[in-house]
């Protein structure tokens, strides 16, 4: 029963790409550990932590595409979830650092004690348990989105001023997490993270683990898209993104639905911060920039949206373009994205994937269209 | 939206002491001077006889009327001018790494340094004290330059020294100028409270003092009302009462000022959105982008005024309204004609498209410019500040409001009385029905986009007068336009004005409570909030709808 219900939306396709995910996070971890630094495929350790680093970024980007290619909504506040999920897994980190901070003291984490702070703020308590910690990476970005999509899809808020609406939380909370006074570290955030669960971060075997979960994280949050959009659920998502008026009428709750992909996506963004900030080793408030999560747009639309696997290629092209070209030519890399966004909206409305299927050449069907010409 | 410099000015009692005695060298300097040798004769003077010999000199350089005397008194009064043994010269000293510096009382030039022992203080008492107060007074109280006059009795007002007292009834009585008479009779009131008057007397005090009405005044009756006890006690806590009511009134105006001037810089930034995201419909995330274009077009067109007609420098914002409309609106004009024509009825995607704009155009202009800020300097006709009753206003924010207002009225006019505005609302309402009329209307699509966008860049002209110009300018504000246009409802110009000014008023209300950044979350917050009570914003336009 829940086998089938998993493998309902199961195509080649998508198979292919577990296949694919999965094999990363198995061979690029035993490729960095058990060869010698000479041999010819050994992975270096910085390569591990890329990868790792792009993995968490496929998940985002299929949280995104869960929303957008199937329901219609352009979040542009992804990143926001995304960061959520990252400062309660940096809270957990600062906790597990204990005494062995600068400053010493047993429970306070270093910036708390440079900001004067005599006691634990009533939010940090029970990030010292992983399990609470694990707990709150989804629950966060989960609430936030529940109640955020709870007031805008019930009065109707939909396409561009949902957009602006995302754009404008993620915008706030930035401001707010920037503030000294919140509690989370302000301007530089939280950071010098020591160890996770008893591992050592810096360890190379570590990075390798984390690799590894990123990897299983991905596959799993693959297959739970594909499940639910393979399933009944999903076709009615789909129907309510290409006419939402109809879908109405036709008597589905349409906020119901939307609520909840909007939340299990946003719940997905943040397992996918959660495993990016050991990895990367800081969380700041910078992450909550709008303009981060504009970028995970990019990377759906340049995959292909509405293909869950394009998201992944897509995610992938970007930032192994970003790393290179920000190391090799910094000047080039804003009119690389810049033209991206330009070329791929204009261009390539069905993305990367969409060159390879056999109707590619056929016109643009309604179903890729958010706004059906019925509806102007 | 960091406020230049000339934005918080803080007057500080040392900063007026420079500018008086810099006035009153400039003033007095055309008089007569008298001959240097006969004032270095009574300098010398000073340090001889005692203290009525250091009387009797006091009175020659007073008569002498010139300027440099001041300095000298100032010094002699802080007991810094000294004799040299040696010779009976005098010189002003001043205590440098250790060692004493001799400053040539005159010249002000550094005469040497003196070694412990050779030097002797010129002795003061209060009787000599008293004199050179009142030789100050007489040289700043009764200056003929009333701006010197003014300064001086501010300074005395502050300072409150007794002193001054005769030099100051003397000036008062001689005082032509009916507000500087005032702040005289003011200083005379803070002196009156201050020493043992009568009681008739420093009730008259409390009463010239509460009509003042400012945050000094309050400082002075404070203690008074604090003392609890008899009439004028009740009196000075009745006047602390009326100041401080009033000084609320006053605050409440300067913040809604705050906010209107903030609500001003909000609907330059907006306007050009409201045409091409609420007439047209497109969302133009690179719209920052456009008003940071037309701030580097001031940038440029004042460089090269600069550099080729300089005596033009004041009017080159002047030159820079119509080329950054230009630049900008061009600009916009191509981008409707590459990108945004092809994108037309798939607004998430033009959403996309223009935010790819937006970066390319902002690293076009970084490669170009470089990454740091740009000095757009303020022509001397936006520079300074006045006060009207408690509220200070910069002119630059003062012509903004007006330029903000003026631009909001021509483009009501443009778009309500001429052909170009008649045939932009015939398409906007009804596109197919238009086309059929005859208006082509791809051109008229490109340009209403270029007007949105030339708007952008005049805006960006009068936002290089408050804020920095960088590559990052039009960034900071695109959320706020949107948010502006957003909460004030799409496709209505009014709405963008009252939306504006609004969210402007609302910030600064809210900020001295809850501090800068937290009334910006609030306020973000608050629309989050609003639209989904009103998804269709402030003034939204009537229609049937069901979906847009």
């Amino acid at each position: 029963m829940i086998a089938r219900f998993f493998l309902a939306g199961f195509d080649r396709r998508v198979a292919l790409a577990l296949i694919a995910v999965l094999a990363i996070g198995t061979v690029v971890p035993l490729l960095n550990l058990m060869l010698p630094a000479s041999h010819v495929l050994h992975v270096p350790d910085y390569m591990v932590a890329l990868i790792g680093k792009y993995l968490t970024f496929a998940l985002l980007a299929l949280s995104v595409d869960l929303v957008w290619g199937y329901c219609g909504i352009l979040s542009l506040g992804h990143g926001a979830f995304f960061a959520l999920g990252g400062y309660a897994m940096g809270m957990h980190l600062m906790r597990e650092i204990g005494p062995r901070g600068v400053y010493g003291h047993p429970v306070l984490p270093d910036f708390m004690v440079f900001l004067n702070w005599k006691e634990l703020p009533w939010y940090w308590h029970g990030f010292d348990q992983f399990w609470f910690a694990a707990l709150m990476v989804v629950l966060a970005p989960g609430l936030l989105a529940f109640a955020l999509g709870w007031f805008a899809f019930r009065s109707r808020v939909t396409g561009v001023y949902l957009s602006i609406i995302t754009q404008a939380m993620t915008f706030a909370l930035m401001l707010a997490f920037f503030r000294n006074d919140m509690g989370f570290g302000g301007n530089n955030g939280l950071t010098d993270f020591k160890d996770l669960l008893g591992f050592n971060l810096q360890a190379a075997t570590t990075r390798a683990g984390l690799l590894a979960a990123s990897s299983l994280a991905l596959a799993l949050g693959l297959l739970l898209a594909s499940a639910i959009v393979g399933s009944r659920l999903g076709k009615v998502l789909v129907a309510l993104r290409d006419a939402e008026g109809r879908a109405r009428f036709l008597g589905y709750p349409v906020e119901r639905y939307k609520l909840f992909v909007f939340t299990i996506s946003a719940a997905m963004a943040g397992v996918a911060g959660a495993l990016y900030v050991p990895q990367v080793g800081i969380i700041n408030p910078g992450e909550f920039s709008p303009a981060n999560s504009i970028e995970a747009v990019i990377w759906v639309a340049l995959g292909g949206r509405g293909t869950l696997v394009g998201p992944l290629i897509g995610a992938g092209l970007v930032n192994y373009l970003k790393t290179y070209l920000t190391a090799a030519m910094p000047d080039a890399w804003l009119f690389a994205l810049g033209g991206l966004f330009i070329l791929v909206t204009l261009a390539l409305p069905r993305g990367v994937l969409g060159l390879f299927d056999r109707d590619a050449r056929r016109p643009r069907t309604a179903a890729v269209d958010p706004i059906p010409k019925a509806a102007e | 939206m960091s406020p230049k410099r000339s934005d918080m000015r803080m007057p500080y009692p040392r900063r007026i002491l420079g500018q008086l005695l810099l006035w009153i060298s400039l003033c007095l300097s055309g008089q007569a001077i008298a001959d240097a040798a006969s004032l270095d004769q009574a300098i010398r003077r000073l340090g001889q006889g005692g203290f009525d010999g250091t009387e009797k000199a006091i009175g020659e350089l007073l008569a002498s009327g010139d300027p440099r005397v001041v300095p000298i008194l100032e010094a002699l009064a802080a007991g810094s001018l000294q004799v040299r043994k040696a010779d009976g010269a005098i010189f002003i000293a001043r205590q440098e790494g250790g060692e004493a510096r001799l400053i040539d009382p005159l010249t002000g030039e550094v005469a040497g340094a003196a070694s412990p022992g050779t030097m002797e203080r010129v002795r003061m008492n209060n009787r000599l004290r008293r004199v050179i107060e009142a030789a100050r007074g007489a040289l700043t109280l009764r200056s003929p330059d009333p701006a010197i006059r003014r300064q001086a009795a501010d300074a005395l007002f502050r300072r409150a020294d007794p002193d001054a007292r005769v030099a100051l009834e003397a000036a008062l009585a001689a005082e032509k100028d009916p507000a500087i008479a005032r702040r005289m009779r003011e200083a005379l009131a803070v002196l009156t409270l201050a020493g043992a008057a009568e009681e008739a007397a420093r009730l008259e005090a409390v009463a010239v003092l509460a009509r003042r009405g400012d945050r000094e005044s309050l400082a002075i009756l404070a203690p008074l009302a604090a003392r609890g006890e008899g009439e004028l006690s009740r009196a000075a806590e009745a006047a602390r009462q009326a100041i401080e009511h009033e000084l609320r009134l006053w605050e409440i105006g300067q913040n809604v000022w705050y906010g209107v001037s903030l609500g001003s810089v909000l609907l330059l930034a907006a306007i050009g959105l409201a045409i091409t995201f609420g007439v047209m419909g497109v969302i133009n995330m690179a719209h920052g982008e456009m008003v940071m274009i037309g701030a580097y077009t001031t940038f440029v067109v004042q460089e090269v005024i600069r550099a080729h007609m300089p005596g033009l420098s004041d009017y080159s914002l002047a030159a820079a309204l119509p080329l950054a409309f230009a630049v900008s609106g061009l600009l916009g004009i191509a981008v409707e004609r590459g990108i945004i024509r092809y994108l037309y009825g798939r607004p998430l995607e033009t959403l996309l498209a223009t935010w790819g704009l937006s970066l390319v155009l902002q690293q076009a202009i970084r490669s170009a410019f470089g990454p740091t800020n740009k000095e757009v300097a303020n022509p001397s006709w936006m520079s300074g500040a006045f006060e009207v009753g408690h509220l200070a206003i910069t002119w630059n924010r003062l012509w903004i409001v007006l330029f903000a207002l003026s631009l909001f009225a021509l483009l009501m006019t443009l778009l309500r009385r001429s052909a170009f505005g008649l045939q932009m609302r015939a398409v906007t309402q009804n596109r197919a029905m238009a086309g059929s009329m005859g208006i082509r209307t791809p051109m008229v699509d490109a340009l209403t986009f270029g007007l949105g966008s030339g708007i952008a860049g005049i805006a960006g002209v009068a936002l290089s007068q408050i804020d920095n110009v960088s590559p990052n300018l039009g960034q900071g504000y695109i959320i706020d336009s949107f948010m502006v246009v957003v909460f004030g409802g799409v496709g209505n110009l009014w709405g963008t004005l009252v939306g504006a000014l609004t969210l402007g008023i609302v910030n600064k209300m809210v900020e001295p409570h809850a501090g800068a950044v937290l009334g910006k979350i609030m306020v973000l917050v608050f629309i989050i909030l609003f639209i989904q009570k009103r998804p269709r914003g402030l003034f939204a336009l009537k229609g049937r709808a069901f979906e847009t």
